[in-house]
């Protein structure tokens, strides 16, 4: 999957699982728990809606590396 | 003459605002069918029916503020009250009824996660007129999907007059009627059998009938049985003492303990009359009405969250006024637990993962139970322990606040029907759809903040609970164990005590429970 796509699979996705973002104007380099407050959660189904919208299933041993929204752009678009 | 009543969903609600009906006129209502979202000013929820018959009128408007208590719909009784009487009901020797178990309300209650519907299938049901409480729901736990909505109004099965509805009323008004035309022939369950009635108003069967009989509110009555039950006794009392003083006399309730005038619209009356809406008070507070049908405009995002902070600090403030708190901390090796969770979780969709929360949810729910001067309610000058654990979970509301509703019976739940219960219960708190049991009989909360960073919570007992327990960060630590060094997941766990019913020794035991039980996740 390009960037683009994979970018706008995640920016939708954040979307759903914390609407109050501002998402037009997100830096890409925000950290998901202490930026943009997901809690694990909150991750979880963000990674719900990444494999409904892409077909990226993330194993768990992956959660670690997963900490910016840039890094899941990129794990997606590797992918995806 | 049943009423339903604003009910208060949680300490700290004083009033609230019905702004949708999921019940109309001519409707029948079960015990427990949910009737109307209520704003709460924290958040929005689905309230259900402690009274069985058939709606008969709406006595608010929507958007319309009122306190906790006032009338909120005027019911018909049940089916023995308006069915015809068959004209030769005695001819046969009846044997005492064989009454259906009204459901008991711990059941409705007990329900984590009870198969629902979720925001869309509702949003759908409220489209074609299906009662969606009435669809078979196919979805995960017999959740109610929206295709399962479509299907039951491609079906013709009407919301308004649905047809199990209907057969379960004709059942009952049969049953009735051979009971004989009164409720009161009901064959009584021994002393101390588990309410059926709401957690509106914790009362034995027996008083409710003398209640009835005497024409005493049991709203008014303040109970001296467990957990405040309202016995027979206190009913006779109360009936002794005239209706007048008996509203008077009802300390716990404190919006219908004001003396009427001053009270803000507080029932005092089961048969009062619907008033006029220029005598109704608080007209400040009174929204303008919009039409009785349709949806009223829940409060706005701003002026929610700024309720919500004065909600919490009211609370916060009364404990901390109230509650002589102590408090401990243990760090705990959670190098099984992760583990186990590990293996679980391999090979599981995304959907049926678990998360460490889900572990450390059971454990504290299972050392409550071990533990029960944790677990219940610090009321009117002494602990009442409570039997069930309900575990109240903190809920960060994105956009500020937080809401604490309970996971029911949380301590018989497996780490995977917690998981699922936590799940539901947080995607319902940020949407504002949580149901009034929830919010109302915690009896021990927890609050994680692990996830955003830090390493240890020392919380505020929610009152009337007597014990707030915390998680911290899981952080890889150095770890001497058995003469060696080496590196472990670890968490601190908190406990924030009420010093009024247990010492600190306690307190650490039950903190000690935490670790061993998580030391043995397999058990859990």
């Amino acid at each position: 999957m390009n960037d683009t796509d994979a970018r706008a699979a995640v920016l939708a996705a954040l979307r759903e699982v914390a609407p109050d973002v501002e998402i037009e104007d997100l830096d890409t380099a925000s950290r998901l728990r202490q930026d943009l407050e997901l809690d694990s959660l909150d991750f979880l189904r963000l990674l719900e809606l990444l494999a409904d919208s892409t077909g990226v299933s993330t194993p768990e041993e992956d959660y670690a590396g997963l900490t910016t929204v840039q890094a899941l752009i990129d794990y997606v678009a590797a992918r995806g | 003459m049943p009423e339903l009543r604003m009910p208060s969903l949680g300490a700290d609600m004083e009033r609230g605002k019905v702004i949708e009906w999921l019940v109309h006129p001519g409707d029948y209502v079960h015990r427990g069918d949910l009737v109307a979202e209520v704003d709460t000013e924290k958040t929005v929820m689905e309230i259900e029916s402690f009274e069985e018959g058939v709606l008969a009128e709406y006595l608010v408007d929507l958007g319309e503020t009122v306190p906790v208590g006032t009338p909120i719909a005027r019911m018909t009784g049940t089916p023995a009250d308006v069915a015809p009487t068959p004209s030769t009901p005695q001819t046969q020797p009846s044997p005492p009824a064989p009454v259906p178990p009204a459901p008991p309300a711990r059941e409705v209650a007990a329900t984590p996660g009870a198969p629902g519907a979720g925001p869309l299938a509702r949003h759908v049901a409220h489209r074609l007129g299906v009662d969606v409480d009435r669809v078979h729901g196919t979805g995960p736990g017999g959740a109610v999907t929206p295709a399962d909505v479509e299907a039951a109004a491609a079906a013709g099965a009407r919301g308004r007059v649905p047809a199990e509805g209907a057969r379960e009323a004709a059942a009952a008004a049969r049953e009735a009627a051979i009971a004989g035309p009164t409720p009161t022939s009901r064959p009584s369950p021994p002393p101390g059998a588990p309410s059926a009635a709401g957690a509106r108003i914790r009362s034995s069967p027996r008083a409710r009938r003398l209640a009835a009989e005497l024409g005493v509110d049991l709203a008014s009555v303040a109970g001296t049985g467990p957990d405040g039950a309202v016995t027979d006794a206190d009913v006779r009392r109360a009936a002794e003492a005239g209706g007048a003083q008996a509203r008077a006399a009802a300390p716990t309730r404190p919006a219908e303990a004001v003396p009427e005038g001053a009270a803000a619209g507080a029932p005092t009356h089961p048969r009062r009359k619907r008033r006029p809406h220029g005598e109704r008070p608080e007209p400040a507070a009174t929204a303008a009405a919009p039409p009785e049908h349709g949806r009223a405009e829940p409060t706005g995002a701003a002026e929610r969250i700024a309720s919500l902070r004065r909600a919490v600090g009211a609370l916060m403030a009364r404990s901390k006024r109230e509650i002589p708190h102590y408090y401990l901390s243990t760090t705990i090796d959670l190098d099984r637990s992760l583990e186990w969770m590990r293996e679980a979780n391999a090979g599981r969709p995304l959907s049926e993962r678990l998360v460490p929360a889900a572990l450390l949810l059971a454990a504290s729910a299972r050392a409550a139970k071990d533990v029960p001067e944790m677990n219940g309610f610090f009321v009117d000058g002494g602990f009442r322990p409570s039997e069930a654990v309900h575990l109240g979970v903190a809920v960060a509301l994105r956009g500020g606040g937080l809401v604490a509703p309970a996971i029911h019976d949380a301590d018989r739940l497996s780490p995977d029907e917690l998981m699922a219960a936590l799940r539901d219960l947080v995607a319902r708190a940020r949407a504002g759809r949580l149901r009034r049991a929830e919010m109302t009989d915690p009896t021990i909360t927890v609050t994680n903040l692990g996830d955003l960073g830090v390493e240890s919570v020392f919380g505020v007992i929610y009152a009337p609970q007597v014990a707030l327990v915390g998680f911290g960060r899981v952080v890889e630590q150095p770890w001497a164990t058995g003469g060696l060094i080496g590196v472990r997941p670890a968490v601190t766990a908190t406990l924030s005590a009420d010093h009024r019913v247990t010492d600190g020794l306690r307190g650490g035991r039950y903190l000690a429970r935490v670790d061993e039980l998580l030391q043995k996740p397999e058990e859990l």
